[in-house]
């Protein structure tokens, strides 16, 4: 065990240790079989759970079926024009968009205020970034049920709040004017730690020579934040907007405990849109198309920001 | 290891190291020389905030398990409560069958992690040191896995465990899951960073490809493996939409959705019932977030782009 000491977590040049061994072809034969050992069974599930259903779920979108039926039906585009004219679909990617922006733009705020606040090392900053991290590893649907309590009308933390400001609470998950904000306050609440934590590991990594000499320059603490830090973290604010939008577009569990997509369609995102078609209306085709959807939306803005980052990431 | 882990630790708390509040010159004509404290009253008061705004909930959550009825249901709002009860457990374990959640989620957590980083070790130990026709090709194709979102990939799956058979069982709450795209990719460079005199030390000595693994590798990539397991560990635990989509007998459910089923079944919502139930979910990971943050941190600030891949 002691062997483990000695192993540095080394960022040395990408290792040239791949030369083949001058082997016997008989050698080399026995290399091929030990990989397919090694390595097939896991890609052979990569191939079966995370490629194929993006080629049949392309195929299910252009069919009608209800899982009971012997066989998909073949409707062509019936599917995606139907979504496409139906009013509350558009709902939907609306509400979604919605969701999506507030999450990513909130959490990403909060985030790098709550770095910048940590990158001060007051005392007690290891334990409040470890609170603050915390609801990342924790069940987003316990998270949910304890927010539904929060957020009681009657009897919740949100009460408390609200009557301090002289106002009574609203009925948050069951009033369609509250229950998004409810959600993306559980939302933000969750992630927002490893938004913060991202955001600490890269300003600890940034040039301190920097950042000390236009603080001689005379440079006030906000101006070197914004003009400084900030430019300088745009690489991982690049890598945050890329996985939080992902992550936001197929939350889940919060929306499925706390209002199940209600009151009256209030909170149906496409992720819930995908789910609630397939899996409580056997509508599959029509669920496969919205799921195609997802998917072009989420490819397209990782190419988008893949090609940006290779223009804005490096100054 | 111990070097590592005090390596890692150091970082975030290294008292002496230049912040961007450390000292500041006189020079710089701030009227900023007095004390630290005075100083910065109001970054303790913003830290103070934050960690309210984390605290609250989980004290919300845990003084509610244990209330009575009575103080749950008061208002103004009892911040403490006037005395300690089982009732909300003991009724959460008869209005759901408790026993069996728990047991199911062991049961998928300790199979599905473990099969997962099993099919990591050797994944990555083939990309690092096999040889393979097209191998590098194959590697991206497998990294490409990354960038699919897990949630298109429902409707397939469930489909695909219907064909096999699978519906309601823990095979098929496990089975799709298990493949390990991100896992493989982190043991994969940490496997090309070892020092490779010793690999070929050890191949002078005949060593085959399977003590090279068990006797080299894996001992030397402890911390990695670690951290892989535990992001295993949680993904696992809390997963939500594939257990609640491929299992359909109460009896079959996991924790995070015999949640939702307490919470449909225990009439106008008990909330002391309810949070008793969640404390059950929550208490796990918060105890191995506890013991085991440093891999955590750096595995998920690393594992973000896999989605639990």
């Amino acid at each position: 065990m002691v062997s483990a000491t000695t192993a540095p977590p080394k960022a040395s040049p990408p290792p040239s240790s791949r030369r083949l061994s001058p082997a016997l072809k008989k050698r080399r034969r026995r290399g091929y079989a030990l990989f397919a050992l090694f390595a097939f069974p896991n890609l052979a599930l990569i191939a079966v759970f995370a490629y194929w259903p993006i080629l049949e779920n392309l195929y299910l979108s252009l069919t009608s079926w209800d899982f009971i039926s012997p066989e998909p039906f073949f409707v062509g585009f019936a599917n995606y024009t139907s979504l496409f004219a139906s009013e509350s679909f558009r709902n939907v990617l609306w509400i979604t968009l919605v969701w999506v922006v507030v999450v990513v733009g909130v959490s990403l705020l909060l985030g790098v205020a709550l770095a910048a606040l940590f990158s001060m090392k007051l005392p007690g900053t290891t334990a409040v970034t470890g609170i603050v991290f915390a609801p990342h590893v924790i069940s987003g649907a316990a998270i949910a049920a304890v927010w539904l309590f929060i957020f009681d009308q009657n009897y919740g933390l949100a009460r408390v709040a609200f009557n301090m400001l002289g106002m009574s609470s609203p009925a948050w998950t069951t009033d369609a004017n509250w229950a998004l904000a409810a959600l993306l306050i559980v939302s933000i609440w969750k992630g927002v730690g490893f938004v913060a934590i991202v955001y600490l590991a890269a300003m600890q990594g940034l040039p301190s020579e920097v950042l000390e000499a236009a603080r001689i320059d005379g440079a006030g603490r906000f101006q070197v934040f914004r003009r400084i830090t900030l430019p300088l973290l745009s690489p991982t604010t690049f890598f945050l907007v890329i996985t939080q939008t992902i992550g936001a577009f197929q939350a889940f569990d919060i929306i499925a405990v706390m209002t199940g997509g209600g009151p009256a369609g209030a909170t149906t995102t496409l992720s819930w849109f995908i789910y609630d078609q397939a899996f409580q209306r056997s509508n599959v085709g029509y669920s496969a198309a919205a799921g195609t959807v997802m998917f072009v939306i989420l490819m397209a803005i990782t190419a988008l920001q893949f090609k940006f980052i290779e223009k804005k990431v490096h100054y | 290891m111990a070097a590592m882990t005090s390596t890692l630790r150091e970082q975030p708390v290294a008292p002496d190291s230049e912040s961007m509040s450390g000292t500041v010159t006189p020079a710089g004509g701030r009227p900023r020389g007095r004390g630290r404290l005075s100083r910065n009253w109001w970054g303790y008061l913003l830290l103070l905030a934050a960690a309210l705004a984390f605290v609250l909930p989980l004290y919300i959550l845990v003084t509610t398990a244990f209330k009575t009825n009575g103080d749950i249901y008061s208002w103004p709002m009892k911040w403490l409560p006037s005395e300690l009860t089982w009732d909300n457990l003991v009724t959460a374990w008869d209005l759901a069958p408790f026993g069996d959640f728990i047991a199911n989620s062991v049961i998928v957590t300790v199979v599905g992690a473990t099969a997962k980083v099993v099919l990591a070790v050797f994944t990555a130990y083939a990309f690092a040191y096999l040889p393979f026709p097209g191998k590098k090709i194959l590697f991206v194709v497998m990294l490409g896995a990354l960038m699919v979102p897990g949630h298109v990939t429902l409707l397939v799956n469930y489909i695909t465990i219907g064909n096999m058979g699978l519906i309601n069982t823990y095979a098929g709450i496990i089975l799709p899951g298990v493949a390990s795209a991100f896992g493989t990719f982190l043991l994969r460079q940490h496997f090309l960073s070892l020092p490779k005199e010793v690999f070929e030390a050890a191949e002078v000595d005949g060593a085959g490809h399977f003590r090279k693994l068990f006797s080299f590798a894996l001992p030397m990539s402890i911390p990695a493996v670690a951290t892989v397991g535990l992001i295993a560990v949680i993904d696992e635990w809390n997963n939500f939409v594939w257990p609640l989509i491929i299992t359909n007998s109460v009896n079959m459910r996991t924790l995070p959705i015999g949640l939702m089923y307490l919470k449909a079944n225990d009439g106008l919502t008990s909330w002391g019932v309810l949070m008793s139930g969640t404390l059950v979910v929550v208490l796990p990971m918060l105890i191995v977030f506890l013991f085991a943050q440093r891999f955590i941190v750096t595995g998920l600030t690393g594992a973000a782009a896999g989605s639990g891949r």
